[in-house]
């Protein structure tokens, strides 16, 4: 085993360098490798000194218990260092927007003293051996490969440098590298590719490496652009859907018009297949496949079918039975409001898409003794697994690639497209490109559910006393794996005998306040929707109800709502990020009546995040009206702090926290699918409102605070919560009424739903009449 | 099967494909030219914003047989400078700003940036936060605020 062996020498900056073990490996250039999870988890470093009793999450949170769950069943991960002088790291992640590729390559570039032009990171297949380290999720990619690939990369550098200082009969401690050049005593030279077969190990034997400090760091911590950003704006960039496998033909499916229904007959099977461009029609679990010429004919193909459909499993389901039911499932407050006052509360939450613009599409090409599959996906090992099963082949006769994703935001955790175009493919035995429609990805694709969030808080003498979370949510899917990794870990920690949802629950729920007795609990409806992790999973909802309640009690006690919260805050390191957004975001400063200022603060993956917006709810802004749009109340201006322990790459950082202050106005104010009869009514953007330029916020500033904790929290997510925290504060102030349901516009159905059967719209034939 | 003649990038194609088979389609699957994406082929997302003689539009939503001969289509493929390579002022201000996250709508941004600037520009006036507001290029990553930075950006060098 691999382990992390600190060394008593401190470096200059007084950061302790810590001494890592890895491996050189037998190959014929330079290989090095290191364990995913060796010594990357630390528990208890960021909140251990909380002076009140800590909540789970504060002493192991969701990303440590995915790093300690890899670590004793951890394999290797490889950097090779080229003849051309590059280094290359297949990434066992999914690349899905959130920048993990750059990320990765900066921690390679920065310990190789190396361009970063000169790094490759492709993403890794499937690879079974990793067991639980190939998940992409929990914003825990940085935080389980930071130091992994820091000690590769140091070994490689070592080796090189060693290399060098043989061939030049010279001393390792005379040689310096500048960008991939080994530099002697004497000037000589020697490129990094120059060595690398000489640096090759015959034999794989087990070496340690002692990784830069964070305090001599000169490419990490600095803004950075993405590795893939020209590849993103010449086209170049390859989506699933935009590989060419030969074979692979045009594929789409006819969907039920309830959740789950399942096809009795099919009227019209021989006539759709003899349409134009059309090769294949057969049925599914889930449906009806077409494959075809062009995607074109296959919509065609399946707005043609005509199929009697079976029941699904939420067929008499709609939003206000399943509100009904949420609420008959919260738990009452426990705490008694005797000799305190006493403040309740009741949120709702509705259903929300996490629909990525990439809908869900994967390739198939299965034969009779194996299968190849190429998706976007975030648990590949187990969509490699579950394929396997259901073709009845071996795990070893299926190659799954992982495949650039066009956006997650937790959608491809599930390897929902994956596992149908294995399907399709076996049963027309042909290779299919299976895409989802628009149409399906919103109704039938994965969902983050409704949940309703019940607070009391009890208050005396100007102190909060008590402070009870009641959360009550319709059960999300953990089916991709996750599940199984935090019921190894969930036996270790001091919370009990829980589900996994309520484990990923209380692992992620911190809360940054003192407020007294505090209890955070889930509790779960199993109702059978597609659900899912959304981006920052139950944050966002729980959080929103959270700061709304420290909005009110503010206000009972008669103070302001920032330094409220200053003074229930539970570390200076929070108190930082607050004030800075204090600052940069001008609060409290003068607003004309029906517009207002709000905050929300966020704690998660050991980092931090703040957020101030301002928020314009005047009638003539209101009522602004644009084609086929919501329009609403306009947050004007977005202020973000985050404070990510030690930020890798600020630049992606920003981009990051710009995208969640997106997310957040949209779950505030706009975006929900409304759920009818087992069924939602959205079927594409015209009907899920997703924040557009004609919503975000002409003005947007990210603060990105310089490194606090020495080690890097999660950044890809947090910001949701605290965004749509603020929005709710600040439409709440300006509306002088706190909102209860989100989005709040949702009560207003600002579209006409869009047929059941056919399942899919028919394009469009006027496109020439927008040109502009 | 009948055939449509027109040009796409610079380049003069001829391509069998059914008549009501939208561009989009005969773009992507026929001719292979995958830099206009698919979102929700009803031309709502914007996500295959292309050109057609210098104007944005949406294959997605333009059966093939509506393309004439002389009809220029352009897509991402084909703004950067045909002779040198050199990249269009809007796709360096993309990589100045570091817009794009996922990508997947950035191909369609740009060509939508491009039109827009063009079109404001025609109208003798300076690129506004109404006209940015105007823009129904949807980004599910979010990059609205960079988007915008960058077409101010650009918009001085168009």
């Amino acid at each position: 085993m691999a382990g992390e062996h600190p060394t008593p020498d401190a470096s200059p900056q007084g950061m302790r360098r810590r001494r890592f073990l890895g491996y050189l490996l037998a190959a014929p250039t330079l290989a090095v490798a290191a364990q995913v999870g060796a010594g990357a988890a630390n528990p208890g470093t960021a909140s251990a000194v909380v002076p009140s009793l800590p909540g789970p999450a504060d002493i192991l949170d969701l990303g440590d218990a995915l790093t300690l769950a890899a670590a004793p069943t951890a394999n290797l991960i490889t950097i090779t260092i080229e003849r051309d002088g590059t280094a290359t790291f297949a990434v066992p992640r999914a690349e899905v927007g959130q920048g993990i590729t750059t990320t990765v390559a900066m921690l390679i570039a920065e310990e190789l003293d190396l361009p970063l032009d000169k790094v490759n990171v492709p993403l890794a297949d499937a690879r079974p051996e990793l067991v639980f380290n190939q998940l992409t999720g929990g914003s825990n990619s940085v935080r389980s490969l930071y130091d992994p690939v820091r000690t590769a990369a140091a070994i490689a550098r070592a080796r090189l440098l060693a290399t060098a200082a043989a061939r030049w009969n010279v001393d390792v401690g005379a040689l310096s590298v500048r960008a991939g050049v080994v530099i002697g005593p004497n000037g000589q030279q020697a490129d990094y590719g120059s060595l690398t077969e000489a640096a090759a190990s015959t034999s794989t034997e087990q070496v340690s490496a002692e990784p830069k400090p964070p305090g001599q760091f000169t490419l990490v911590g600095t803004p950075q652009s993405r590795i893939d950003a020209l590849e993103a704006v010449t086209g170049k960039k390859q989506f699933t859907m935009d590989l060419r496998v030969p074979g692979a033909k045009p594929t789409m499916v006819c969907r039920p018009p309830t959740i789950n229904g399942t096809v009795r007959a099919v009227h019209n099977a021989a006539e759709v297949e003899a349409m134009p461009g059309i090769t294949d029609v057969t049925v599914i679990s889930t449906g009806v496949a077409v494959r075809g010429e062009t995607f074109g004919q296959c919509i065609d193909a399946v707005r043609a079918l005509r199929v009697d459909w079976g029941p699904g499993t939420v067929d008499g389901e709609s939003d206000e039975t399943v509100l009904s039911k949420l609420k008959a499932a919260t738990l009452p407050a426990a705490v008694p409001p005797l000799l305190t006052k006493s403040l309740d509360a009741e949120f709702v939450f509705d259903f929300s898409s996490n629909s990525a613009l990439e809908t869900n599409c994967a390739i198939a090409d299965v034969r009779a003794d194996r299968a190849e599959i190429w998706s976007g996906l975030k648990s590949p090992i187990v969509a490699q697994e579950q394929i396997a099963a259901r073709l009845g082949l071996p795990v070893s006769a299926v190659k799954v690639h992982v495949v650039t994703g066009g956006g997650s935001f937790g959608r491809k955790l599930f390897s929902d497209a994956a596992l149908e175009a294995a399907e399709i493919s076996r049963k027309i035995g042909k290779p299919v490109k299976l895409m989802w429609h628009r149409a399906d990805d919103s109704r039938h694709g994965r969902a983050h559910p409704m949940s309703v969030s019940r607070i009391r808080a009890n208050y005396s003498a100007g102190n909060v006393v008590s402070f009870e979370h009641r959360h009550t949510s319709v059960e999300t899917d953990f089916g991709h794996g996750l599940g199984e990794i935090l019921t190894s870990v969930a036996a270790r920690l001091p919370v009990g005998d829980v589900s996994f949802s309520q484990t990923v629950f209380l692992l992620s729920q911190s809360n940054p306040y003192h407020l007294g007795a505090t209890t955070q609990t889930l509790n779960e409806v199993p109702l059978k929707f597609h659900t899912g992790s959304m981006r920052n999973v139950y944050s966002p909802n729980v959080v929103c109800a959270r700061e709304l309640v420290i909005d009110a009690l503010a206000e009972k006690l008669g103070k302001d709502p920032v330094a409220f919260r200053r003074e229930l805050l539970k570390e200076d390191r929070f108190r930082a990020v607050l004030d800075k957004l204090v600052e940069v975001g001008e609060w409290g400063r003068p607003m004309p009546e029906g517009t207002a200022q709000g905050v929300g603060f966020h704690l998660e993956y050991k980092s931090v995040s703040a957020v101030l917006v301002e928020i314009d709810c005047r009638p003539e802004t209101v009522n602004r009206e644009i084609r086929d749009a919501v329009t609403g109340p306009r947050v004007t201006k977005a202020v973000g702090v985050v404070d990510a322990g030690l930020p890798i790459n600020p630049r992606g950082l920003e981009a990051q926290m710009i995208g969640c202050i997106n997310d957040g106005i949209a779950l505030a104010l706009t975006s929900s699918l409304h759920v009818e009869d087992g069924l939602p009514l959205e079927a594409s953007w015209d009907n899920y409102f997703y924040t557009r330029q004609w919503n975000t916020p002409p003005e947007m500033r990210v603060v990105v605070m310089p490194p606090t904790t020495g080690v890097p929290g999660g950044a890809g997510e947090l910001g949701v919560a605290s965004s749509l925290a603020a929005v709710a504060s600040a439409y709440g102030r300006a509306t002088a009424t706190m909102p209860t349901r989100f989005p709040i516009n949702h009560a207003t159905l600002s579209f006409e739903p869009k047929p059941k059967v056919p399942p899919v719209p028919a394009s469009p034939v006027d496109g020439l009449k927008y040109a502009q | 099967m009948p055939q449509h003649t027109f040009t796409v990038n610079g380049e003069q194609v001829t391509v069998d494909a059914e008549d009501n088979v939208r561009l989009l389609w005969v773009l992507r699957d026929l001719l292979g030219i995958t830099g206009p994406k698919y979102g929700c082929g009803i031309n709502v997302c914007k996500a295959c914003t292309s050109h057609i003689n210098g104007k944005a539009f949406n294959p997605c939503a333009v059966p093939v047989s509506k393309i004439k001969p002389s009809d220029e289509i352009t897509t991402i493929e084909g703004v950067a400078d045909p002779d040198t390579g050199e990249l269009h002022p809007m796709q360096q201000a993309w990589l100045e700003r570091d817009v794009s996250q996922c990508g997947y709508c950035q191909p369609g941004q740009i060509m939508a940036a491009i039109a827009k600037v063009r079109k404001v520009k025609a109208e003798g006036r300076e690129i506004s936060d109404a006209d940015l507001d105007e823009i129904r290029n949807i980004c599910r990553c979010g990059t609205y605020s960079r988007i915008r930075e960058a077409i101010k950006s650009a918009a001085e060098k168009m």
